[in-house]
Formats: C-alpha cells, sequence, structure tokens
C-alpha cells in the first residue's frame, strides 16, 4: 500500500513591537534575567491587561499579507495550565474568535506552483524561559519573556513532503521579514515551529493519526525531523503497527525524534473569552490603511525584477528571498545602471561574503554606492575582472573604497599597445614549442599564452587586448 | 445529583489541589448538592439567546506601544519564596 | 471622646475650619482601635505609624492654605483585596500572608492623592469568597451590634470597622452583595457602583466580570464623597469605563417627586424574615410619601441569578486564582519532592476550604464537556437577567427591594451548609449579573436591635438617582443615629 504524508504546520512568531503585548515592558532580546518584568507580566495580584496597539497593527499587517479574512470582531480567550514559565497560571490567546482566518501562501513544489490554506492567525502572549542546566535540583525561572506578543499562524493539512514544509516556511518567514512584523530569528527563538505529520493511504481523504513535533529551531532540522518521522510512521504502519497520537521532540545530533515524557494527560486548557479585555474591533478603515501601507511583497517584487529589470528569474528568486538583499540591489541600481552585472556581483561576491543568505547586508561595509564605485572601474578599463574580485576582498578586509585600493595596489590595468606587445613578443620568444604547436593547429594553447601573460602582467593585462595581439601575432609566421 | 469521588479526583487534578481521603468525600456531596441546585437552570430555554461575557458594548481599549521600564529585578524578586541570583528558583521540573 | 462617632462630612469640616488636627483624629481612632478591634477582629493589618506619617503630612498641608478635599486628613479603612505599596496585602488569605505588593491599587493611589489617612487593611472572607468573614485566615469579624454574630461578608471587616467607628469610611468590594449585604448587616449604607465605574487595578481579582469596588459609611452624603475620589476611567483597566464624573454630591438635597419606583414581586417571596419584610414594606411607603411614584414590576428570571452566578463566579475564580503556585510570591510549601508535589501542596495548604470549593466548581463548569452545558448555560442566563432589568427600567427609575432575607446570623449558624449561606445573597446577586449599581441604606431594627436594610437598584451609571433617593429616604429617618453597643 502507498502511502502519502500530510503535514500541517503551527508558527509562533514573536512581533517587532517595542512593548508586550498587554503592558509596557521593554521586549528586547537578551537581558539580564528578570530585569524586563512588571507587576503585570508577573501575574501579581490584582493586575490587568491593556491591548498593545502596535501588536495588533502588525497581527492584522500579517494576516493581510497572506490574505487572510479579518474578523471584524475577536476575542480573547484564557488557555488554562499549570506551569512555572506560565505566571498566571493561563495564557491569554485567541480561541473561538481569532483576529483572522482563511487565508494561504504560494510554494513552488516540484517545478508547480501549489497553495498552501491558512486556517487562522492569532495574537496571543509569550511565556517565560525555564532553565535546567545550572543546577541539579532547582530549575530557574526567567520572566523577561512573558508577555512578548506573539501571532500564532495555522495551516491547514495541505503539506505533502518535508521539502514542502521548509519552502512554506521560507515563504512564510521572507513574508514576516517583509512586512516588518518579525525578524525571523530562529536561533533567538523569535520565529518557532511545530509541525502535525500524519500518514495516509494514497488518494485517502480521511486523515490518519497525527503526532506533533515541537520546537524544531531551523529549516534543516525541520526538514530532517520530518523526513525521520515520515520514515518512522511509514515503517509503523508497514510492519502492522499504529501511530500513537504523542508529542514528540527533535534530537538533532542523532537525527531523530522520540516521544515527549509525557507530563500529564492530554491537556484541558478549559477556554473561556478572558474577562479583563472587551472584543478586539478591526476598524475597517484601519484594516484599509494598513494594507495600503503594507510594502511590496516577495512575490509582486520578484515579478517586478524580471520584468523592470531584465534579470533571470533565478537571479530574482535569490535577490528577492530577503527583504534587505533586495533594497540592496536596487539601491545599487540607483548609482550604476546595469542590473544584470550588480546581480552577478551580489550572488557570487556579496552573498559569500554575508555567508548565504545575506543576513547583515544593511550593515555591510560595502554599501551599494561602494560596490557602485568598483563596478564602474571596470567599465571605464581601470581594472579588469578578475582583479576586481581582488579588490573586492581587499575592500572588505581594509575597508578602503576601490579607488583608493587600485592606486595602493597598482592595480590597474594595464591597456598600453606597446607595453602589452612587449610582453607577448618576450612570451613568443621563451616558448618556441608551444608556437608551433599552435600553429600547428593546437589553437586551445592561447589559454596557456594569456595565462603567462597575465602572470608576467601580475593579473594587469587588459585581457580583450592580450587576446586580440596574441591571436595576431601568434598567426604571424 | 451523585457526583463521583473519581471525578472529583479529576478536577482536583485540574485544579492542582489536593484532598485527603475523607475531604474528597465530604467535598464530593457538598459538590453535588450545590451542582443539583444549579441544574434547575436546564428549565430555562436559552437556544436563541446570546451569552454576556461582558456588560459593557464596548471595545478594548488600545494602548501607545511606548516603553516604560517598572521594576527592577530587585523589586521583581522581593516576595520570591526561593531565589537565586537574578532568577525565581523552583523545584526539579521533570523535563526533557 | 466622640470624634470617631462623626461622619465624613463633619470630620471634614472641622479639619477644613482647621478646627482639629488629622494627628489628633488619627491617634482618636488608632486609640479606639487598639481598645475595641481586640473584640472585632475588623483589621488584618493596623498601620499605625504609616497613618501618623499620612495626618503629619496632611497637617502640614492644610495648616499652610493647601486643602485638597473632603477626604484629606480623614482616616480611612481598605479592604485587605486593594493593593498597597509596601504594604502587606493579603486577601484574608494565608496564600498571601506575606506578600508585600510593590504597586498601589489605582483605587488606593485615588484615596492617597486625596489625602486620605489609610490606617489600615480590613478584615475579608479569603478572596472575597464568602457572606459572613467566617472564611478569612485571619479569624472571623465580629457584628459590634452583637459579637456573637457575623457582620456579614466578604467585606465584614470594612463594614464592623466604620459601624464601630474604628474609621470614618472604608471601600471594599461587590460580587455578588458583598458590599451591600454587610453594610446591611451592620447598618450603615454600602454601594456597588455601576461595573466599570470604579478601576480594578490593584483590585485582587475573584470574578472578573463582576467585581466592582465601592464605600461603606454611615451616611448617604459620605458614601457620595468617597465615590467621587474613587470613580473614574483607569487606561490601566480595559474594563473600566470612560465617561465624566459627575459631583455625586451636587444633587443629593434634589427633590424626589415623581421618581418612579419599581417594587418586583419575585423579591418578596416567602422565607424572608418577617421583621425584615416589615421594615423594608414600611421604607417604601416612606419613599411613596416623599413623592415617590410606586409600582409593583416583575423581574421573571430572579430566582435563577444564585445557580448563574455560582457557576460564573466560582468559574472565573477558578482561572485568577491559577497564579497562586507558590513559584513567584507568596505561600510555598518547601517540603516537596519535586515541582508537581509543591504545585499540589502549595495550594491545598493555603487556600482554605471555601476558596478551594469555588475553585473545584469553577474548573469543574469549564472543563472539557462541561463547558456548554454550565459555563455557557450560565452566560445565557445572565443575558435573560439582564433584560429583566433593561425592560423594567423603560417604566421605572429605581427599584427597591431588601438587601438581605434575614438580619445579621450567628457565627458558625451556616458554614456546614455551603448551600444555605450561597442563598443569603438571593437578593444581591442579580445586579452583579446584570452590572447595575445598587446601594443598600438601613431602613430599621429587628426587635432584638439588629439592623435592616433596604437595596435600591439604578440603572446603569446613574448613581446620582440612587444617591439622591437614598439621601431623601436617610434625612427623614434617624436610623443612623443609633449606634452598636460597642
Amino acid at each position: 500500500m502507498e502511502y502519502e504524508a500530510v503535514i500541517g504546520l503551527e508558527v509562533h512568531a514573536q512581533l517587532l513591537t517595542e512593548s508586550k503585548i498587554f503592558c509596557s515592558c521593554s521586549t528586547k532580546f537578551g537581558a539580564n534575567p528578570n530585569s524586563q518584568v512588571c507587576p503585570i507580566c508577573l501575574g501579581m495580584p490584582g493586575v490587568l491587561p491593556v491591548l498593545n496597539e502596535r501588536a495588533l497593527e502588525y497581527a492584522i499587517r500579517a494576516a493581510l499579507a497572506t490574505q487572510c479574512e479579518i474578523l471584524a470582531k475577536s476575542r480573547f480567550a484564557r488557555k488554562n495550565y499549570f506551569y512555572p514559565d506560565l505566571p498566571k497560571g493561563y495564557q491569554i490567546s485567541q480561541y473561538e474568535e481569532p483576529l483572522s482566518t482563511n487565508g494561504s501562501l504560494e510554494v513552488e513544489s516540484n517545478g508547480l506552483k501549489k497553495k498552501i490554506r491558512i486556517r487562522r492567525i492569532h495574537l496571543e502572549e509569550d511565556a517565560g524561559k525555564l532553565i535546567h542546566e545550572h543546577s541539579q535540583n532547582l530549575s530557574h525561572l526567567d520572566l523577561n519573556r512573558t508577555g512578548v506578543p506573539l501571532i500564532e499562524i495555522v495551516s491547514e493539512p495541505d503539506i505533502a513532503s518535508s521539502e514542502e514544509a521548509v519552502s512554506y516556511l521560507k515563504k512564510l518567514r521572507s513574508i514576516l521579514i517583509y512586512i516588518g512584523v518579525c525578524d525571523g530569528n530562529m536561533e533567538e527563538g523569535s520565529l518557532r515551529c511545530d509541525a502535525n505529520v500524519s500518514l495516509r493511504p494514497k488518494g485517502s481523504q480521511e486523515l490518519g493519526t497525527k503526532t506533533e513535533i515541537k520546537n524544531v529551531n531551523s529549516f534543516k532540522f525541520v526538514q530532517k525531523a520530518l523526513e525521520y518521522e515520515i520514515r518512522r510512521q511509514l515503517s509503523l504502519l508497514e510492519s502492522g503497527g499504529k501511530i500513537v497520537q504523542e508529542t514528540r521532540l527533535f534530537d538533532s545530533t542523532k537525527g531523530i525524534t522520540f516521544p515527549m515524557r509525557s507530563k500529564e494527560e492530554a491537556h484541558d486548557y478549559r477556554y473561556f473569552p478572558d474577562p479583563d479585555l472587551l472584543p478586539v474591533v478591526a476598524d475597517s478603515k484601519w484594516v484599509e490603511d494598513i494594507r495600503s501601507s503594507l510594502p511590496e511583497l516577495p512575490g509582486a517584487r520578484h515579478k517586478r525584477f524580471i520584468e523592470e529589470y531584465k534579470i533571470p528569474a533565478y537571479d530574482s528568486e535569490v535577490l528577492t528571498a530577503s527583504k534587505e538583499v533586495a533594497d540592496y540591489f536596487e539601491d545599487c541600481l540607483k548609482y550604476y545602471d546595469k542590473p544584470k552585472t550588480v546581480s552577478n556581483w551580489i550572488m557570487t561576491e556579496v552573498l559569500r561574503e554575508l555567508k548565504g543568505e545575506g543576513e547583515g547586508i544593511k550593515t555591510f561595509q560595502i554599501t551599494p554606492e561602494k560596490l557602485s564605485e568598483l563596478l564602474k572601474l571596470i567599465d571605464d578599463g581601470t581594472i579588469n575582472g578578475k582583479i576586481a574580485k581582488d579588490v573586492f576582498n581587499e575592500m572588505v578586509s581594509t575597508n578602503k573604497r576601490a579607488g583608493e585600493v587600485v592606486a595602493e595596489k597598482g592595480v590597474m590595468q594595464i591597456s598600453d599597445l606597446s607595453e602589452i606587445e612587449e610582453v607577448i613578443s618576450r612570451i613568443i620568444e621563451r616558448n618556441p614549442d608551444e608556437v608551433s604547436r599552435y600553429r600547428a593547429g593546437q589553437e586551445k594553447l592561447i589559454g596557456f599564452f594569456v595565462g603567462e601573460v597575465m602572470k608576467a602582467t601580475r593579473g594587469k593585462a587588459n585581457p580583450k587586448l592580450v587576446n586580440e595581439i596574441l591571436k595576431n601575432k601568434l598567426s604571424e609566421s | 445529583m451523585r457526583i463521583s469521588k473519581y471525578t472529583v479526583r479529576h478536577v482536583a487534578e485540574l485544579a492542582r489541589l489536593e484532598f485527603k481521603e475523607e475531604e474528597l468525600e465530604k467535598f464530593a456531596e457538598q459538590l453535588g448538592n450545590i451542582l443539583e441546585h444549579i441544574e434547575e437552570l436546564n428549565e430555562l430555554d436559552t437556544s436563541n439567546v446570546e451569552p454576556t461575557f461582558h456588560v459593557l458594548d464596548l471595545s478594548t481599549p488600545l494602548r501607545e506601544d511606548v516603553v516604560e521600564p517598572w521594576l527592577n529585578a530587585d523589586e521583581a524578586l522581593e516576595n520570591a519564596p526561593q531565589r537565586e541570583e537574578d532568577f525565581f528558583a523552583v523545584p526539579k521540573v521533570i523535563e526533557d | 471622646m466622640e470624634l470617631p462617632f462623626l461622619t465624613i462630612r463633619e470630620v471634614s469640616e472641622s479639619i477644613k475650619k482647621k478646627e482639629i488636627s488629622p494627628v489628633e483624629i488619627t491617634q482618636a481612632i488608632l486609640e479606639r482601635i487598639g481598645e475595641v478591634d481586640g473584640k472585632l477582629n475588623s483589621y488584618i493589618t493596623v498601620l499605625a505609624d504609616q497613618a501618623i506619617q499620612f495626618a503629619k503630612e496632611a497637617e502640614k498641608l492644610i495648616s499652610s492654605g493647601t486643602y485638597i478635599g473632603p477626604l484629606h486628613g480623614v482616616p480611612i479603612g481598605l479592604k485587605d483585596i486593594f493593593c498597597m505599596k509596601g504594604v502587606r496585602t493579603t486577601c484574608g488569605s494565608k496564600i498571601l500572608e506575606n506578600f508585600i505588593s510593590p504597586y498601589d491599587a489605582t483605587v488606593t493611589r485615588k484615596l492617597k492623592d486625596a489625602g486620605a489617612v489609610i490606617v489600615g487593611k480590613n478584615n475579608m472572607d479569603e478572596f472575597a469568597m464568602g457572606s459572613s468573614t467566617e472564611n478569612s485566615y485571619f479569624g472571623p469579624t465580629r457584628n459590634p451590634w452583637d459579637l456573637e454574630r457575623v457582620p456579614g461578608g466578604s467585606s465584614g471587616g470594612s463594614a464592623a470597622a466604620v459601624s464601630a467607628s474604628l474609621c470614618f469610611g472604608s471601600i471594599g468590594t461587590d460580587t455578588g452583595g458583598s458590599i451591600r449585604q454587610p453594610a446591611t448587616l451592620c447598618g450603615l449604607v454600602g454601594l456597588k457602583p455601576t461595573y466599570g465605574r470604579v478601576s480594578r487595578f490593584g483590585m485582587i481579582a475573584f470574578a472578573s466580570s463582576l467585581d466592582q469596588g465601592g464605600p461603606l459609611t454611615k451616611t448617604v452624603e459620605d458614601t457620595a464623597l468617597m465615590l467621587n475620589i474613587i470613580a473614574g476611567n483607569d487606561s490601566r483597566d480595559s474594563t473600566s469605563v470612560n465617561s465624566p464624573v459627575p459631583d455625586y454630591t451636587s444633587c443629593l438635597n434634589d427633590g424626589i417627586k415623581g421618581v418612579k419606583v419599581g417594587v418586583p414581586r419575585e423579591y418578596f417571596i416567602k422565607g424572608i424574615d418577617t421583621e425584615v419584610e416589615e421594615a423594608v414594606k414600611r421604607a417604601i411607603a416612606l419613599v411613596e410619601d416623599l413623592g415617590g411614584v410606586v409600582e409593583e414590576i416583575s423581574l421573571p428570571h430572579t430566582k435563577h441569578a444564585v445557580s448563574a452566578y455560582y457557576l460564573l463566579a466560582p468559574s472565573e475564580a477558578s482561572s485568577n486564582l491559577a497564579r497562586y503556585d507558590g513559584v513567584k510570591y507568596g505561600f510555598r510549601v518547601y517540603d516537596a519532592e519535586n515541582l508537581r508535589d509543591m504545585y499540589f501542596k502549595t495550594r491545598a495548604e493555603g487556600f482554605g476550604r471555601e476558596v478551594k470549593r469555588r475553585i473545584m466548581i469553577g474548573t469543574y463548569a469549564l472543563s472539557s464537556g462541561y463547558y456548554d452545558a454550565y459555563y455557557l448555560k450560565a452566560q445565557r442566563v445572565r443575558t435573560l437577567i439582564k433584560k429583566d432589568f433593561e425592560d423594567a427600567f423603560k417604566k421605572v427609575d429605581v427599584i427597591m427591594t431588601p438587601t438581605s432575607p434575614e438580619p445579621a446570623f450567628k457565627i458558625g449558624e451556616k458554614t456546614d451548609d455551603p448551600l444555605k449561606m450561597y442563598l443569603s445573597d438571593i437578593f444581591t446577586i442579580p445586579c452583579n449579573l446584570a452590572g447595575l449599581p445598587g446601594i443598600s441604606i438601613p431602613c430599621g431594627f429587628t426587635s432584638t436591635g439588629l439592623p435592616i436594610g433596604l437595596q435600591i437598584l439604578g440603572k446603569p451609571f446613574d448613581e446620582e438617582t440612587l444617591l439622591r433617593v437614598a439621601h431623601n429616604y436617610e434625612i427623614h429617618t434617624n436610623w443612623k443615629e443609633k449606634r452598636p453597643p460597642i
């Protein structure tokens, strides 16, 4: 029997507000323990929550950017359970009447476009951090993170493979960063993912028993965890076993999922509408204002880059994967008007320097202006393309401008005909064998000669001229 | 209305309350009496009635996104039953 | 010394005229507390030093010409449910026995800003759950009119203290009658404002959609004076209403000619103490003589209010009290094997029996499979009760009923039968469910000298009419002349 995987993802994203969702404490990451707290987020007796306007705005932005419907009136609900990182003994979340529903994302799967539906996006508060490693018989609690605003994005189980899951996550993350509501930092925990996985006979409409894999904090691990879990469930089913509905964690060193030691029976969260908060009304005019202030989304920007700048789809894909890289690209074009050249340089040199996805391109010392300066030097013949790469590296390590480096290193391109001719003559004289073989028909040896000229000129000779003059001289008898 | 001790134990578990056996019996009885009285609500047909979650017919007020520091770590931990450095300390959680 | 027996109006007049000093008054009050409160137990914490400090500050300001208003320099009590910065705030519970609040409740801050001298935190039923103040971890409070009897609850400490002249007024809280019922049993005026009128920030939550803070005083005018101070919008309380606060004393003396008074037949049921019923009926007759137009009305869903309340309030409470877990503050059992053990033991030992009972009911009512039949059902019944009032208030301006079906009962009389205790709230509960304002005022005494109270209910945010009617009744009677024997 053939089985197919059915995957649903629950993503929690921390919103980039200054203050927490229900109180005015700071949300900054990395502060000293329990230094960003107040009676409200500590759950002290008598305190009450008041909703942060920007948290609501950002949640609406996220909903609009994923085509969700915004409910005119939504409610906060209490999710009741006991755990030290939950000071009030309940989490303020949304249950029966969430902020938004019925959205979708498009991902590429096997070369085809596939729509993954989003069931809902709702607002809730984050919990604190419980640390177990400091001591043998005590756990330590830091409540700085309680009350940081989160949106929970729940997909329908439309995802069919681990690759699709990663595509969905990357796309979602990119959108959230694009619209400025989340920084997408999975290592710091500002973006977290739980996956629900089940198998069913291919073509069946019913859902199988699912397991939940919690808190996988990188794309790579999500993929590996899902692959493992699918394999595990498959072999269990094929050997006649049954899937146990349970929560599992991923061990990244062993590459396996394992069941969480079940703390207790399934939670009964006893949801009910939070009486301390009145209904959330998303005024339709405000929603429209937010919609019109949304920046260009990655999908639209991708299309526009292809049309407007005439660059290939692949280039556009790479450039628009990150809003900051796309911004950098367009900023370069303010100074230098050859999109394909800029694109090449970003995809090769710049992203290599920044190790892959462009993290930190905003603070990269080779600003769009400086890169453009370098590219102009190639265009006007001052340096050749190969030297330019060396100059680039030098610019990175010394933080000097292109012109400065070229002057210091004396790597200006040699375009003086007589100088080149002289070098070429010497090379031809010194290599009679190769010359004969070339003239006898081994035209590929041109590469050898070019190489020798470049060596002699320490790479500075103008390659185009070298090629021309070499061909002429070699074909003379 | 009789409430079983099993139910009482289950509810106590959810509420993190511990009872001795005799207390459990007495509780089951009292709870049963109270719930029996409350059963009279079923006389009422409320199928077309909306619940009143809030008596005020208003929407939730919104707060400006501005940071206002309030307590420092010492103040936050002043009432802590157990403190280690700047952390609240609790007995070890059986965790994975 | 007669000072403690004055009203807020009287003592503040003297303070304003600089005839007496706040320090003098505060000392008199503290002295009387020392003499009398051993028998009453109306205070959990007496703030002797701090009170003198407040009084001295008041004295300084007043003698230099800065007189803030009618509460300036006046000794006031606060139910120990209101957080007060730097002061032990216990909520009548072992689980908060040594909790020092790092912040002031909005009500506390408003009283301080008004220059009031807060002399202490009044005793109460634990977490405001009770109708007799017998559920306090700090021992029961006794009724100044008869020390064998209860003062009512949950604001019994506030009521006893004001009644025995151990402070000039106190702020209590009312979720199902906890201001009005003790006011009645102790011969006082007690007002539960409209839901949303007074900020709940810093007022330890019992049932969030029902709780309101309000004054207990000897006269209606005093209540109006206190309401002026504590009412108003608070940006820290999402459920507090942005509606202007009038001067509640300004129209007290307007007459009540033509005021339409509704008397609901469902509140005059079998089982009310006959003396209570007669006293209330006489009071209503007097109101009619004064110009009120009395008519019988019906509030058909009244009898379902207690059931709805005893589902809703415990449900909200079970969630509100989940934070008391020994982790961040309050009582903790240290001799525990692990975290789970600590939770169970801490809460078992930290909470009293009534609190546990209500947490259990509430947890049950919200639990999977029961939510619709219990919690949601009760919320729908609440709508019906609210609608009863809306319909009635189309025809009348105020509604009059007894506050309590009986006068103060004996200590220990109802502690074995929680259901019996719950039924003493039968007349006060409906107005909490509907969010309406309600006041209780003295309207007589039993043959054995126990106070009887009249309850007046009003339209949302129409405390002015309530106070006007109450005041007019009061000035034509002299129930307040009688003092408890203590």
